[in-house]
């Protein structure tokens, strides 16, 4: 039995098609990425799965139970952290805790080993209302409600946006050791480092499915050589790469700018030239591997 | 008053009861720089940026922004500086147009200035078939291009930008940079708080704050050289696992 199984679903809202004839299947166990630009549909296959939409078209089971029909089982074996914060603001952070627990018919103790890695992390501020606590701290109580009656599928909706990089490595450690409990997870994220931990994602846009590849599988296809180069000004670089000759597509990258030119074997000491020539400075140029964020650029500036 | 420094602070602190939020920070921000806030979630960044922008009063220390004294001159304050954060920036069911007449007015410019400024942002963000559509229906990215667009419509000496592109796509965050490039290659400084270490790169100087206090203030470049790592995650992570605040 799969986990997750869409068939030709559709949803519009006031004749916009946000989510449009969407097909896929996420496997029992399975950390799997939903990742496109705002607005790509991603909610909405977030809001049907979790029965509190109900799609214009199309089919959808999760654990084999119809997301219509069966929605009352589905509620009671799943887990969500909405993309916004909606615990109760004014109860404190046990008290959240224990109304969970206490809606979903099971006691913290019960099922605390799933939760303890997170909560004795929030416990120090236990007796605080949750509406009071910091973004990461609130994160980490909305994991706890999620996970406190031990769903078997967890559907969690850009959890770690406003995160700092400290409480998002640690979140994520908490989903791979969540998945070797054989926890199924279906997760949206804007981070690319993070999307590139899941088994495997799937690419949407414009409400449709581009693909669905391992993230390894997506940086083995990309073809285009791609370069790093920075320089002493980098505002003045990323003038001058704009247009510079033999250049066909650029974007800053941290550090560096990632560069790709026309051809396959470009002159680099030419091209080092050509910067200096502009006036740069402390100019380095070297050949890099593609990571999944130059796999996502792509994509959404060839579907633009 | 300061010329260069458009943001001077000695021994801020600001403290909730007994719990110190801000401990007596002191550092400059110099006139037309990028400069990044950086902190784990409760450091104490949202704190520190409300007092800089006149919205909280310090319990002690001074701190003079755009040359105003923060107790004092709070108002003065208001009107030279651009705000804009994550969580409002845009009055979702007004149209692109009437949010940009709103903003205008309120930082004061003359209906003419309105009217030639409305172009310029419309054919800047290329917003042209969406100015009489509702905030509320454009996508994230968009949003936040134009509530920056309109947070700088004063042309104010410096904008604070708090988390401004948490949970944007990459392209999008790529193409919200090249805004605050340009704003600062116009001399308007740049006050900027975020999560991304890539875009930390993007600032001329970065602070890192734990629990209430500046660890670290540097160019991106000598806080990596000076901490012996190769990426500004690594040093996010060496000073931030410290923090008793938590996450």
């Amino acid at each position: 039995m799969d986990a997750v199984a869409l068939k030709n679903i559709s949803k519009a809202y006031s004749g916009n098609k946000a989510v449009d004839d969407v097909s896929f299947k996420v496997n029992q166990g399975e950390l799997f990425g939903l990742i496109g630009p705002d607005g790509a549909g991603k909610t909405s296959i977030f809001r049907m799965l979790t029965t509190l939409l109900v799609p214009d078209a199309g089919t959808a089971s999760v654990m084999g139970f119809d997301i219509v029909k069966d929605y009352k089982k589905i509620r009671s074996g799943i887990g969500y952290m909405p993309e916004h914060f909606a615990l109760y603001p004014d109860l404190t952070v046990a008290e959240n805790l224990n109304f969970f627990a206490a809606i979903f018919n099971t006691r913290i103790r019960e099922n605390y080993h799933l939760v303890k890695d997170i909560y004795a992390q929030i416990q120090p501020f236990k007796n605080r209302r949750a509406g009071r606590l910091s973004g990461g701290m609130k994160q980490k109580l909305t994991l706890c409600c999620a996970l406190i009656h031990k769903p078997s599928i967890l559907f969690l909706d850009e959890p770690t946006t406003g995160v700092d990089p400290v409480s998002r490595k640690e979140f994520w450690e908490m989903l791979q050791r969540l998945k070797a409990q054989q926890i199924t997870t279906l997760v949206s994220t804007p981070h690319m480092d993070e999307a590139s931990q899941c088994d495997r994602i799937a690419w949407l846009q414009s409400g449709k499915i581009l693909s669905i590849d391992t993230p390894s599988d997506v940086t083995a296809a990309y073809e285009d050589p791609i370069y790093a180069v920075k320089a002493d000004n980098m505002y003045r670089l990323l003038q001058v790469l704009k247009n510079a000759p033999g250049v066909k597509d650029n974007y800053t990258f941290g550090e560096f700018a990632h560069l790709i030119f026309n051809k396959e074997k470009p002159e680099t000491e030419a091209f080092i030239d050509f910067l200096k020539e502009k006036g740069l400075s402390g100019i380095e140029l070297k050949r890099v591997k593609a990571t999944l964020e130059d796999g996502f650029i792509k994509r959404l500036k060839t579907v633009i | 008053m300061t010329e260069e420094h458009v943001i001077k602070t000695d021994k801020l602190t600001k403290r909730f009861g007994d719990f110190t939020a801000i401990h007596a920070i002191t550092f400059k921000v110099n006139k037309g720089e990028i400069f990044g806030f950086l902190g784990a979630n409760g450091a104490g960044k949202t704190t520190a940026v409300r007092m800089l922008c006149g919205l909280s009063r310090p319990t002690s220390g001074n701190a003079e922004v755009v040359g105003c004294d923060v107790y004092k001159q709070p108002e003065e304050i208001k009107k030279n500086i651009g705000y804009m954060s994550q969580k409002f920036s845009l009055y979702e069911d007004l149209t692109v147009l009437e949010n940009i007449r709103f903003f205008g007015g309120i930082y004061g410019l003359c209906s003419a200035r309105i009217k030639s400024k409305t172009n310029e942002l419309i054919e800047q963000l290329g917003l042209q078939n969406e100015v009489k559509k509702l905030v509320a229906s454009l996508p994230l990215g968009w949003k936040q291009k134009l509530a920056f667009s309109v947070a700088i419509i004063h042309n104010p000496k410096i904008v604070f930008l708090d988390e401004p592109t948490s949970g944007v796509d990459p392209l999008m965050r790529r193409q919200f940079w090249e805004l605050i490039y340009e704003a600062a290659n116009d001399e308007i400084t740049v006050f900027v708080t975020t999560h991304y270490m890539d875009e930390a790169e993007y600032c001329d100087r970065l602070s890192i704050m734990v629990d209430g206090r500046i660890e670290a203030l540097d160019t991106p470049r000598n806080l990596k050289e000076r901490f012996g790592v190769t990426t500004l995650d690594e040093l996010f992570y060496q000073l931030a696992r410290e923090a008793k605040r938590g996450g």
